[in-house]
């Protein structure tokens, strides 16, 4: 080979390497984005039945039960319009706590209840997860909206 | 008092940063040796002024000065003292104290350990680097300033997030940040060089070290980040490509990169714009790191300051370090010229392969991590991206840089006959293509922990036959141990930091592959038996500890073997922020870990358990030192240390010739 044919041929598996490398970045990226619902855009119908997203909202008082097994537990997520009934099996974190906010990430099952296989709650004592902040302020908005 | 006196410290810090930046640079583009030679006083007395200040916060830390507003937010009267003093970098204040005093940290160790470079260069270094210390500063004085005073003074401090009370906090920042600034080092001897417009194989071999001890600190940052996530979390997560480690993550990958380029621009003089390129993606994905973690723009574990006012200043600093850099890039690099041209075959083609794959795989996760943060800030609706989406594109993206690890270094620069590589390497090949099957089909492992096994033996034997190929071609007369002396030290950091690689590799497979995790209720006296291991709950006791109450239990866990191991995990809760906090007991083992957490008790007794093992989890820690280690065994080669004249500079370029007559040195021995 003379060396631009050398040339072309690196720049050629270059090109080819990239978009490869491209099209598997996108199609993963698509696949795993986790998109973000409140309690009343799910009930609404508007969350997707066959995939994965995000709700968050505020723990409702007094909604936490745990399983007769004291491994799976429910609760209730609110955005103070309408609530949710959740799902979760295992240990909470540390800062779940009922009437603060949390986010949890799964799927909804055929009864309309939320099963999540992963809770998240807030760090710290001043700090609300930015999603759960957002869907409480969607939620009292809608309130007002339907007086 | 003292804290005014630290506020003034910074500003005086500030004017000499001033002075550090604008003369010197001036001096070395007018040629005027007076202004160059301000340099090293002026950073001498940045240095002093930063150091000074950085006491002062400190000294308000240790005596609970609660009329700080910084101290007060994030220390309390009953913290240890040694938590008082990470109290310092708990917070956004204190981390950019922290950021400027290693900046200056490292500054003083080029004004000190260059001399034997033309001062010209160090004075351009040391011109770019005061100019970062320009922009951290008055971000510091104008938006963040740790010294601001709270009136009425605090009876006492809020305390320090308790998930960070630990001994994790006292060295992961301090590690991740000299990391990160030491690529500032690297920044500005490329900026340097294409100021002076001399990029030629001696500045790649005077950045070299400096690049490699920052990215082995930047490595043992991210071990001890990821280390301490997985004892204090409490959950047995270890890696959640959570937006913070990313951030950490992107430089580690560019510098790896980087470091791999600046080796062919030393040794052969290709990839000059290439490598200058990496070091200003290397620092500005550092500068994005810092920010993202500290500007409280991110949902993730590391939030804890939540304040967007900031945000226009950080956009601005990193337009100007990022925009500013580029353009000199774009303007200086056309003259610099293509370097040693290389076959298609060539230990070159091959480092610019692995460099384009890191450089890819920064890429993707770079999209992870920023485009939620687009989407929420053009309010276009909130996503979130998570671990799924990483591991599908990073696995296959590192893949094959696994696969040129172990062969790339068998290949000769310049040309090479690919036949020839490929029967050296046969035999290494097929031991691990037959250990892998044997794996998978025999031992019954799923193909990915086969395939993952398989290229950490392709690795190991690599590395193995690469040593004894060297040490077999030696002369008559010559001892063994003679033989193992004479390789520059940079040889044997290059093997170590791929064992160090492969043995990571052989960590995260296994425990990635063979992880088991299963939650129960119990009561004190039950038991229960999860994957051969059975789990007794002997003992639940009261703790009080200096600043929380914890319920300690006792468990005694048997494992297949016979061992009985006693583990002790505790549910805290720190009274002064009224937060709960798990602390896991852990029996790290060679082949294994066991990992216990508490949950919340329940109405009669029972408490939530979590019992997780981890198989080949201190492999994964092994070889993360291993890497760091290998990284500053070769950054300690003597070669890097001694400005002398190289056969191989001459060849590719006079450059060093004319630089030294720039600089107005007399030549010196090249046996010096």
């Amino acid at each position: 080979m003379t060396r631009r044919q050398q040339r072309l041929l690196l720049l050629a598996t270059a090109l080819a390497a990239l978009a490869l490398a491209a099209w598997l970045v996108l199609s993963a990226f698509r696949r795993n984005l986790v998109f973000f619902y409140t309690p009343t855009q799910v009930l609404a119908g508007e969350a997707p039945h066959n995939r994965s997203f995000r709700l968050g909202g505020m723990v409702e008082t007094a909604s936490l039960k745990r399983d007769a097994d004291g491994v799976g537990v429910s609760f209730l997520v609110t955005d103070t319009g309408r609530s949710l009934p959740v799902h979760y099996r295992g240990i909470l974190p540390d800062l779940f706590k009922e009437g603060k906010g949390v986010v949890a990430q799964g799927r909804l099952d055929a009864g309309h209840r939320f099963v999540a296989d992963e809770v998240l709650a807030k760090h710290d004592e001043n700090y609300m997860p930015p999603e759960a902040a957002y869907a409480l302020k969607k939620g009292r908005e809608s309130v007002k909206v339907d007086r | 008092m003292i804290p005014e006196l630290g506020n003034f410290a910074l500003m005086i810090a500030l004017c000499l940063a001033l002075v550090q930046g604008s003369l010197p640079l001036l001096g070395a583009w007018r040629d005027k040796p007076h202004w160059i030679a301000l340099a090293r006083p002026a950073a001498a007395g940045q240095v002093s002024f930063v150091v000074f200040a950085f006491g002062c916060l400190l000294a308000a830390f240790v005596n609970n000065d609660f009329s700080v507003a910084y101290v007060a937010s994030n220390s309390n009267s009953m913290l240890p003292l040694h938590y008082r003093v990470a109290a310092l970098w708990g917070g956004h204040e204190g981390s950019l104290l922290l950021w400027v005093l290693i900046l200056s940290v490292w500054t003083a160790a080029v004004a000190r350990f260059s001399r034997q470079l033309p001062p010209v260069f160090v004075a351009r270094v040391l011109g770019v680097m005061a100019w970062i210390s320009v922009g951290f500063l008055l971000f510091m004085l104008f938006t963040s300033n740790p010294f601001d005073r709270l009136l009425p003074a605090a009876r006492d401090g809020r305390d320090l997030n308790p998930l960070l009370q630990d001994f994790g906090m006292i060295i992961h920042p301090p590690l991740l940040y000299m990391g990160y600034v030491g690529f500032s080092v690297a920044f500005a001897f490329a900026i340097a060089a294409l100021l002076g417009g001399e990029l030629n194989a001696a500045w790649a071999r005077w950045s070299r070290p400096w690049t490699l001890v920052a990215w082995a600190f930047l490595t043992l940052g991210i071990f001890m980040g990821s280390f301490w996530a997985y004892y204090e979390l409490g959950w047995g997560g270890w890696w959640f490509w959570d937006a913070v480690e990313n951030a950490s993550f992107m430089p580690w990958l560019v510098g790896t990169a980087l470091i791999h380029s600046l080796a062919v621009t030393e040794k052969r003089g290709s990839f000059k714009n290439w490598t200058v390129l990496l070091a200003i993606v290397a620092f500005s994905l550092s500068l994005l790191g810092t920010f993202l973690v500290r500007s409280g723009v991110l949902t993730s574990v590391h939030a804890f300051a939540t304040d967007p006012r900031r945000g226009l200043f950080i956009l601005a600093f990193l337009a100007v370090v990022i925009g500013g850099s580029l353009a000199l890039y774009a303007w200086r690099a056309p003259t610099v010229g293509m370097g040693e041209r290389f076959a298609l075959f060539s230990r070159e083609s091959l480092l610019l392969l692995n460099n384009v794959l890191l450089l890819t795989a920064a890429a993707t996760i770079l999209l992870g991590t920023l485009y939620p943060l687009f989407l929420d800030a053009l309010d276009l609706g909130k996503i979130s991206v998570g671990a799924p989406y990483f591991e599908t594109v990073f696995v296959p993206l590192l893949l094959p840089v696994l696969l040129l690890m172990a062969a790339s270094p068998f290949v000769a620069w310049r040309r090479d006959a690919w036949r020839d590589v490929a029967s050296r390497l046969s035999k290494i090949a097929q031991i691990s293509v037959l250990f892998g099957l044997a794996l998978w089909l025999g031992w019954k492992f799923t193909p990915a922990v086969a395939a993952g096994l398989m290229l950490a033996a392709w690795i190991l034997l690599g590395c193995a036959q690469h040593v004894l190929e060297r040490l077999s071609a030696v002369g008559e007369g010559v001892t063994l141990a003679r033989h193992v002396t004479k390789q520059p030290l940079s040889y044997w950091g290059m093997l170590a930091a791929h064992a160090g690689v492969a043995l990571f590799v052989v960590g995260v497979t296994l425990v990635k592959g063979g992880e088991v995790s299963e939650d129960a209720s119990l009561r004190v006296g039950e038991s229960v038996v999860s994957n051969g291991w059975r789990y007794s709950f002997t003992a639940l006791q009261k703790v009080d500890g200096p600043n929380y109450v914890a319920a300690r239990a006792t468990f005694e866990v048997h494992g297949p073997d016979g061992r009985v191991l006693t583990l002790q995990p505790e549910k805290r809760y720190y009274t002064v922020q009224q937060m709960p906090m798990t602390e896991a007991a852990i029996d790290r083992g060679f082949t294994r870990d066991v990992y216990l957490s508490l949950g919340e008790p329940g109405k009669d007794g029972a408490w939530l358990v979590r019992m997780q093992n981890k198989p080949f989890m201190g492999w994964v820690w092994g070889g993360c030192l291993v890497i760091a280690a290998g990284g500053l065994l070769s950054a300690s080669d003597r070669r890097y240390r001694s400005y002398v004249k190289r056969k191989e500079d001459e060849t590719i370029h006079t450059a060093a010739e004319r630089l030294r007559t720039v600089a107005g040195i007399a030549g010196r021995g090249p046996a010096a």
